[in-house]
């Protein structure tokens, strides 16, 4: 009894914290603590998957919702060159009406929730995935329903992600690159990045029996180019324009060839022939790390890096920019 | 339902309301931004919430697999919008 | 018995990791908050995940999480020098 009201009141602690840093990121004159306050919220946030069971997700959070999202959004602060005083929230009636609204809109959701969840018992597809979990070629549920139950589902996630970086790309050349590092960050990057590649590697492969994954190895691979062009690599790791049009593309490529091999071989798009799920599964997780590093690096980068557009071509998108 | 279950779904639709309200309200596109992001998280955190079971059971992994999906979806997002940006700011500045 | 010892470690963590925290609220000036939070931090991390091995009990776990106190050490040295250093420029100029 004793046990249930202590994991109550953390409950209602992490709760209220989540909603007073929520609270805190969105309000404030000042963008750079909203951008602090973002980061600790993404943390824990973190921490609350952890306590409902959900590692795979409290890995990705970490990684990339807090993480690479806050390096994001520091990077598009150092652009911001009256960040103290230039976020006023607009105050008035309007506002009013809107808090209102807002709160409004939230009341009617959780009674709408509550009257829909707790009523009777809904059908509900865990079952059926538990069922089937053994067919599937992998023991991590989650990995199973991303790359075998919903394999389609994620091909297009992955094209979302390559248009997300093709108009990051077309849209201009990158930002500002940093400073090389002195000595001590040098040292933690030269400490760092081998560590995070190794790390990428274990999440890739333990991904198919425990918490881990393609879309978390691919994060750590991106945390390693983001460190790198912190440290002034501008080039942050990747490899010339050409290799990293290859590396973006090379998710969808896996998923695509292997479900033309399965269509040829008669089966449905994407129904892996029997026995060889695990195999299929390790070599479309592979090359989706690879392409939601290099995705994720050259969103962080923030444009087209230095030899993208071959020599003597007309570039004629600067000419708003004016600069380039 | 779950004591668990109830609490934080009720926090995901509060972060989504905050979220909302700071969006429409903000002035600069970062402020607008995080604001779209803590909305985000807060439909996450409603997501997660319904899929949990309790200590003895395993939760649903299909939510779980929807969830992660969305946060490198949002992320990616975030960055488009980020050059988006960068790229009014600059031709404002021109 | 050795979940006793486990807790009170997890415990004195707590306390410096709170005590890191007023020190930042409280003190003057940027550099003695950092001083505070990185020294009051490291070590409340350094029990905490004392605690969690000696109440989790197996060896592997045990090298995982002295690793991560290991990697937070550094990564928190690194910030609080860079941080310091870039207070100094700013108050040179």
């Amino acid at each position: 009894m004793m046990a249930v009201q202590l994991w109550q009141l953390l409950d209602l602690l992490l709760a209220g914290l989540t909603l007073g840093l929520g609270w805190a990121a969105v309000s404030g004159p000042d963008l750079r603590r909203s951008v602090v306050f973002f980061i600790a919220f993404g943390l824990l946030v973190a921490v609350v998957w952890a306590r409902l069971r959900a590692p795979d997700l409290a890995l990705a959070e970490a990684a990339i919702g807090a993480g690479l999202s806050g390096a994001l959004l520091l990077s598009a602060l150092r652009d911001e060159p009256d960040a103290e005083t230039s976020d006023d929230v607009r105050g008035g009636p309007v506002a009013a009406l809107v808090s209102l609204a807002g709160l409004a809109l939230a009341a009617a959701f959780a009674w709408v929730m509550i009257h829909t969840l707790g009523a009777a018992d809904p059908v509900r597809l865990a079952d059926q995935i538990t069922a089937q979990l053994p067919n599937s070629g992998v023991g991590n549920p989650v990995t199973a329903v991303l790359l075998n139950f919903r394999a389609y589902d994620t091909l297009l996630e992955l094209a979302v992600l390559l248009a997300a970086v093709l108009g990051i790309l077309a849209l201009g050349p990158a930002r500002t690159p940093y400073r090389a590092a002195g000595p001590l960050l040098d040292g933690l990057i030269r400490w760092l990045v081998p560590l995070l590649i190794l790390t990428a590697g274990y999440l890739l492969w333990a991904g198919a029996h425990a918490p881990g994954g393609a879309f978390q190895a691919g994060a750590m691979l991106a945390a390693a180019a983001v460190m790198l062009r912190l440290g002034g690599h501008t080039i942050a790791g990747l490899p010339r324009p050409p290799m990293q049009r290859i590396l973006l593309t090379a998710g969808i490529a896996a998923f695509v060839l292997v479900g033309v091999i399965t269509t040829g071989l008669g089966l449905a798009f994407l129904q892996y022939p029997g026995g060889w799920s695990g195999g299929l599964i390790l070599l479309i997780e592979a090359a989706a790390t690879l392409a939601i590093a290099t995705t994720l690096a050259l969103a962080y980068i923030g444009g087209r890096p230095a030899g993208w557009v071959s020599e003597g071509s007309a570039d004629t998108t600067t000419k708003i920019g004016g600069r380039d | 339902m779950l004591f668990a279950e109830i609490t934080y779904a009720l926090t995901g639709i509060g972060l989504f309301a905050l979220g909302l309200r700071g969006a429409l309200l903000r002035r600069s596109l970062l402020g607008r931004i995080i604001a779209i992001n803590v909305c985000g998280a807060g439909v996450f955190m409603l997501f997660v919430a319904i899929a949990y079971r309790g200590p003895g059971q395993a939760p649903d992994a299909l939510p779980h697999a929807l969830v992660l999906t969305g946060i490198v979806v949002a992320v990616s997002a975030t960055a488009l919008a980020l050059a988006l940006g960068r790229r009014l700011r600059d031709s404002d500045h021109e | 018995m050795s979940d006793l010892i486990g807790i009170l470690f997890v415990l004195s963590g707590i306390a410096f990791f709170a005590a890191g925290s007023i020190g930042v609220l409280r003190l003057p000036d940027l550099h003695s908050r950092l001083h505070a939070l990185t020294k009051a931090d490291n070590l409340g991390l350094g029990l905490l995940c004392a605690g969690l091995a000696i109440i989790d009990g197996g060896a592997l776990n045990a090298v995982k999480l002295f690793l991560v106190w290991v990697l937070v050490l550094a990564a928190s040295a690194t910030a609080a020098h860079l941080i310091a250093q870039q207070a100094l420029r700013q108050a040179d100029k």
